[in-house]
C-alpha cells in the first residue's frame, strides 16, 4: 500500500487528487470512510474530487452524473475504477491495483 | 391532599413518560407526578446516538417540550431519587428526606447497562452507551483513540460502532458468539451484514469472550479467553441491561429478572404497577420501545379501573446505522422458509412460517414491504406460499397494508391510526399527522411510508407534494419549519433529524442554503454539502480550471483596477480575458491552487458569478452622461449591487436598472429590473433572457429611489425565503401570482419583517475571497501532491512490502 496523505489533508465530506504509480486517483473522505477512485469522469472528463459526496456516492461537478465509490458503478456502461483504501494512525494508504470491494461471499 | 386520585410514576424514561402521556390523554382530572431521577426531562434514549454521530445537544432529544407538562399539568420533579417508602400508607421518601403521597404507584426505573466482572472494566477510557453522558464520553474519546473496541454485536452495539467510525476512528465490534445479532438474524444475513459493516470502516470479530481489559492506569486492550489480545484505548461496553429493581426490592416487590408484573400492569402489590425495561411480563423483559408503549398503554386503562391486557410483544427490529438497511421482525427460522438473496447487492429478504402461519422476516439491503410482513408476522397471518407473500409484500403499495400495520415501530402507530388522524381528526398533511399520532418522531426511519400514506388518505397522491428531494420526502417549508423549531444550524444537523436514515447527495446544496437562510446566515457552514464552486468561489469550468470575476459594480471601473487585472492576467498567464454581459470581466481558465493568488493580487472583491446569489447590477450610464437619461441609472445601480451584493438565493439573481425607457441596461428582462421613468422608478420582477424570454411583471411605479430599493429588496427577501432552490424568479413570480406578492410586499408588516430579516442576513456576508488568507481548511485550494498553503507537498512513499497491498 502506498501512503497518500495525513487523514486531515482531506476536509471532512470532500475529495482531493493525488497521482499514485502513475495512476490519478480521488480520494474521498466521507461519513462512512475513505473511498480511492478513478480521479476522472468517463463522460466528459469532470473532476471527480470536485464533486458532492454522499453515503458512498460521488456526483461529477461538470453533469452531475453519480458514482458509486465502493464499486464504481455509474449510470449505464459508464464505471470509474476503485481501489482499497487503508488509514492506520492517521495516515491513509491506498492499494493502487486492488479493487475497493472484494466481492461478497454467497 | 386534594381529594383527586394521584397517580405517581417514579422514573422519567421513555416508559415514564408514556404512561403519564397515556394516563392524560383517557383522564383529564386524575393527578399525575412524574419523578425523574435523571436531571433532564425525558427524552428520547433511542436517539442517542445522534450525541456520538455528531454532536448534537442532549436537550434535542427532549420527548416534550417544557410547556408541555404545564399544558397537559402533570407535575415534574427533576434530579430526585425516590429511595424507598411505605405502599399500604402510600408513602415515598425522596432523597432521604422528604415525604411524598401517592393513591397508586408506576414504576419505571428502566435499566442500567450491563457490566461484565472482568478485570479492568473500571478503567478509565472504558464506557458503557446508555446515557448522554457516556455519548458524549465516547465521542470525545473516539476523536482521539487510536483503536477502538466494542463489546457486544447486538442492534446497539452496532450503532455505538457506527458512531465511533464516523470520528474516523478505527473501531472492531467484539461478539461473542459466531454470527452479529444473532437474536434477530440467522446465519447467512449475519455473515452478509458484516461486508456492509466493513465499508463503513468497522472491523469484526466473533467468537471472542473478552477477559479482561488491560492496561495499568487506563484501558489500553483487550484480553480474550483464547489467549489472543488487541489494542484498544477506547472500549464500549453494549452487551445487554440489568433491570434497576434496587427500589422495588426496598419496597418489597416480588422481582425476578425485573419486577414481576401480570398481565394489568400490577406488580404484586395491588397499588403498584410497573412498566418499561424494568419490568418482567410473563419471564421476558423487554428492551425496545415499541412493547413498552405497548404496556404503557395497558397500565394507563388498569390504572384507571378500565380492563385491559398485556399478552407480550412480537420484537421488531431496525438496525439505525446509516447506509444499512436492516428490518427484522420476530423469528429468525421457522419450520419453511423463503429467501431471496443476492450476494452482490447484499440484499437478503426472508419469510419464516411455523405451522403455516408467518413467524419472523428478515429485510436486509431490501427493505420494501417491512410494514406489510410485519403486519403478517404480528397476525401471524396463514402462509401458504412464502416465495409468493414475501414477493407481494414487496410490491405491496400503502393501500394494500392492512389498517393494523404497524407503521412507526418507535411510537407503536398503525396505517389505521394515520388514516383516522386524516379522516376523522382532519390533518391535512404529513406534518400535522406526525404531530397528532407521533409516528415518525422516534429514531425517523417511517418518514416516508407516513408521507405515502398520508398522501392516500388525504387522496393527494396525484398532486404529490413538491419535496425538496426524493431522498427524504419532505417539502422545503416542512424542512425550513423543522430548522427553524428545532435551532438546526448545520447540513449534517437537519440530514441527521429529519432524514430518512438515507441522503442521496443531490440535495445537500438545496439544504446548504436553506439552513444559511432560515439562520439568517449564522449557521454552520460545512462547504462539502456546497457545489465546488462555493467551495472554491470560482466558476468551474468544462476543463475542469475556474474562471475568476470581480466584482464591478454596476460595470463601473477604474484605470488602476484595469491595470490590476491585466497583469494578473499576464501573470498567471490565463488563456482568455473576456467582457461578460453582466458588465464585468472575466478571467478564464485560471487553476484551483492559482485562486487565491489570483484574488491577492487583483485586490478586489468576489463578484459572486460563480454562486446561486444576487450577481451583477447592470446599468446603463442614465441621466449624468445620456441625453434622454430620465434618472441616475449608474448612481442607483450601484447602491443597489451594494446593499444586496454577497447574499445567497435560491437561483441566480440578474438585476439592471435602465435610465428611461429605451431600456438600454436591459432591466425589463431581468430578475429584477428598474427602469427610470417619468416621475418616478419602476420596478420589475421575474424577467428572463435565457432559453425562453420573458418579459418581467411590473411590482409597481414608484416615486423615489429609496421606495423603489424597498420595495425591490422586499420581494428579493420575500424570493429568498420562499423559492424552491434553483427556481428562478420567472418561475417563481408566475407560481406565486403577481397579486398575491403585490400584496405580500406591500403589507406593512410583513414588509418590515422580510426587511428586517434581509438586514440580518446582509449584516452576516463577507467578501468569501478573503479565504486567500483565511482558508477554511489548508487544503481548500490544493490537491495531496500540491503544496499546501502552509506545508510541503507531500511525497509518496511506498511502505510495506507489496503482499500487504494484495490482501
Ligand atoms: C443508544 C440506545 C439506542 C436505542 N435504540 C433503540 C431503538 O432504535 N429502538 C428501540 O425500540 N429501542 C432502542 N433502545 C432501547 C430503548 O431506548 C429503551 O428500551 C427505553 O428507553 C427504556 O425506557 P425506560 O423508560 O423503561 O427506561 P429508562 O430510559 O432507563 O428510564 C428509567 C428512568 O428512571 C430513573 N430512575 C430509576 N430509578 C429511579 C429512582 N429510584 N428514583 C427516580 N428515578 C429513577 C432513571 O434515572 C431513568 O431516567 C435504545 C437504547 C439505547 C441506550
Ligand atoms: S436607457 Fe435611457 S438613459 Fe439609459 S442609456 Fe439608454 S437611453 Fe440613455
Ligand atoms: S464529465 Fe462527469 S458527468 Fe459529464
Amino acid at each position: 500500500m502506498t501512503f497518500a496523505c495525513r487523514e486531515d489533508d482531506v476536509p471532512p465530506g470532500e475529495g482531493r487528487n493525488i497521482t499514485i504509480e502513475g495512476r490519478r486517483i480521488a480520494l474521498f473522505r466521507t461519513d462512512t470512510g475513505w473511498y480511492a477512485v478513478d480521479a476522472v469522469c468517463p463522460h466528459k472528463g469532470g473532476p471527480l474530487a470536485d464533486g458532492i459526496v454522499c453515503d458512498h456516492a460521488v456526483t461529477c461537478p461538470l453533469h452531475d452524473r453519480s458514482f458509486d465509490l465502493r464499486t464504481g458503478e455509474g449510470p449505464g456502461e459508464d464505471r470509474i475504477g476503485t481501489y482499497a483504501v487503508e488509514v492506520r494512525a492517521g495516515e491513509v494508504y491506498v492499494a493502487v491495483g486492488v479493487p475497493a470491494a472484494s466481492p461478497v461471499a454467497a | 391532599m386534594s381529594e383527586r386520585d394521584r397517580i405517581v410514576i417514579v422514573g422519567g424514561g421513555i416508559a415514564g413518560q408514556a404512561v403519564a402521556e397515556a394516563l392524560r390523554e383517557r383522564d383529564p382530572d386524575v393527578a399525575i407526578t412524574l419523578i425523574c431521577g435523571e436531571d433532564a426531562l425525558p427524552y428520547d434514549r433511542i436517539r442517542l446516538s445522534e450525541i456520538l454521530v455528531d454532536g448534537s445537544d442532549a436537550a434535542t432529544l427532549a420527548l416534550r417540550p417544557e410547556e408541555w407538562f404545564a399544558d397537559h399539568d402533570v407535575e415534574v420533579l427533576l434530579g430526585r431519587w425516590v429511595e424507598g417508602g411505605d405502599l399500604d400508607a402510600g408513602t415515598l421518601t425522596l432523597d432521604g428526606a422528604e415525604e411524598l403521597t401517592f393513591d397508586k404507584l408506576v414504576l419505571a426505573t428502566g435499566s442500567q447497562p450491563l457490566l461484565p466482572p472482568i478485570p479492568g472494566i473500571g478503567l478509565p477510557g472504558v464506557h458503557p452507551f446508555r446515557d448522554p453522558a457516556d455519548c458524549e464520553a465516547i465521542r470525545q474519546s473516539a476523536t482521539t483513540a487510536t483503536h477502538a473496541a466494542v463489546i457486544g454485536g447486538g442492534l446497539l452495539g452496532l450503532e455505538a460502532a457506527r458512531g465511533i467510525a464516523a470520528q474516523g476512528c478505527d473501531v472492531t465490534v467484539i461478539h461473542l458468539v459466531d454470527r452479529l445479532m444473532e437474536r434477530q438474524l440467522d446465519p447467512v444475513s449475519a455473515a452478509m451484514l458484516e461486508p456492509s459493516l466493513a465499508d463503513l470502516n468497522i472491523k469484526v470479530r466473533l467468537e471472542s469472550a473478552t477477559q479482561a481489559i488491560t492496561g495499568g492506569d487506563r484501558a489500553r486492550g483487550l484480553a480474550f479467553k483464547d489467549g489472543s489480545s488487541m489494542e484498544a484505548d477506547l472500549v464500549v461496553v453494549s452487551i445487554g441491561i440489568r433491570p434497576e429493581k434496587t427500589l422495588a426490592n426496598t419496597l418489597g416487590l416480588a422481582t425476578n429478572r425485573g419486577i414481576v408484573v401480570a398481565d394489568s400492569m400490577r406488580t404484586s402489590h395491588e397499588r403498584v404497577w410497573s412498566v418499561g425495561e424494568c419490568a418482567e411480563h410473563a419471564g421476558m423483559v423487554y428492551g425496545l420501545v415499541a412493547p413498552i408503549l405497548e404496556q404503557a398503554r395497558v397500565a394507563a386503562d388498569t390504572l384507571l379501573d378500565r380492563s385491559a391486557a398485556y399478552t407480550g410483544s412480537i420484537l421488531s427490529a431496525k438496525l439505525k446505522v446509516a447506509g444499512i438497511d436492516l428490518v427484522t421482525v420476530g423469528e429468525a427460522d421457522g419450520d419453511t422458509s423463503a429467501v431471496v438473496s443476492d450476494a452482490a447487492s447484499r440484499t437478503y429478504r426472508k419469510l419464516s412460517v411455523r405451522d403455516g402461519r408467518a413467524v419472523g422476516a428478515i429485510l436486509l439491503g431490501d427493505v420494501r414491504g417491512a410494514e406489510a410482513l410485519m403486519a403478517a408476522v404480528r397476525a401471524a397471518e396463514e402462509v401458504t406460499d412464502p416465495l409468493d407473500a414475501l414477493a407481494a409484500a414487496s410490491a405491496a403499495g400503502p393501500a394494500d397494508l392492512p389498517d393494523e400495520a404497524q407503521i412507526c415501530n418507535c411510537n407503536g402507530v398503525c396505517k389505521g391510526d394515520l388514516v383516522a388522524a386524516v379522516e376523522v381528526d382532519g390533518c391535512t398533511t404529513p406534518r400535522e399527522v406526525m404531530s397528532r399520532t407521533r409516528a415518525g418522531t422516534g429514531c425517523g426511519s417511517c418518514k416516508p411510508a407516513v408521507i405515502d400514506i398520508v398522501a392516500m388518505a388525504t387522496g393527494g397522491l396525484n398532486d404529490e407534494p413538491a419535496y425538496l428531494c426524493a431522498c427524504r420526502k419532505q417539502t422545503r417549508e416542512e424542512l425550513a419549519d423543522q430548522i427553524r423549531t428545532q435551532g438546526l444550524q448545520s447540513v449534517s444537523e437537519v440530514s441527521q433529524c429529519c432524514g430518512t436514515g438515507r441522503d442521496c447527495g443531490a440535495c445537500k446544496p438545496a439544504l446548504a442554503y436553506l439552513v444559511s437562510e432560515v439562520n439568517d446566515n449564522r449557521h454552520r457552514e460545512e462547504r462539502h454539502a456546497r457545489y465546488i464552486n462555493d467551495r472554491v468561489h470560482a466558476n468551474i469550468q468544462k476543463d475542469g480550471t475556474f474562471s475568476v470575476v470581480p466584482k464591478m459594480r454596476g460595470g463601473v471601473t477604474t484605470p488602476s483596477e484595469l491595470r490590476r487585472i491585466a497583469d494578473v492576467a499576464e501573470k498567471y498567464e490565463i488563456p482568455l480575458v473576456k467582457v461578460t454581459g453582466g458588465q464585468r470581466i472575466d478571467l478564464l481558465g485560471v487553476s484551483k491552487e492559482d485562486l487565491p493568488k489570483v484574488w491577492r493580487d487583483l485586490d478586489m472583491p468576489s463578484g459572486f458569478a460563480y454562486a446561486k446569489a444576487v450577481r451583477t447590477v447592470k446599468t446603463c450610464v442614465g441621466e449624468q452622461h445620456c441625453r434622454f437619461g430620465l434618472g441616475d441609472s449608474m448612481g442607483f445601480g450601484v447602491e443597489i449591487e451594494k446593499a444586496w451584493e454577497g447574499l445567497h438565493t435560491p437561483a441566480k439573481v440578474k438585476a439592471g436598472v435602465s435610465g428611461c425607457p429605451r431600456n438600454c441596461a436591459e432591466a425589463t428582462i431581468k430578475d429584477i429590473g428598474i427602469v427610470a421613468v417619468e416621475g418616478g422608478w419602476q420596478v420589475r420582477i421575474g424577467g428572463a433572457a435565457g432559453a425562453s424570454v420573458r418579459e418581467a411583471d411590473i411590482l409597481d411605479t414608484v416615486e423615489t429611489k429609496a421606495e423603489a430599493m424597498r420595495l425591490s429588496t422586499t420581494f428579493l427577501q420575500y424570493y429568498r425565503e420562499n423559492a424552491d432552490y434553483k427556481e428562478r424568479t420567472y418561475d417563481f413570480v408566475p407560481r406565486i401570482g403577481l397579486d398575491e406578492i403585490k400584496r405580500i410586499v406591500t403589507d406593512a408588516q410583513i414588509g418590515a419583517a422580510l426587511r428586517e430579516r434581509f438586514r440580518l442576513a446582509k449584516a452576516a456576508t463577507t467578501d468569501p475571497w478573503l479565504e486567500r488568507d483565511d482558508p477554511y481548511h489548508p487544503r481548500q485550494f490544493t490537491d495531496l501532491d500540491q503544496q499546501s498553503e502552509d506545508d510541503g507537498p507531500p511525497t509518496p512513499v511506498v511502505v510495506g512490502p507489496p503482499e500487504e497491498a494484495r490482501r
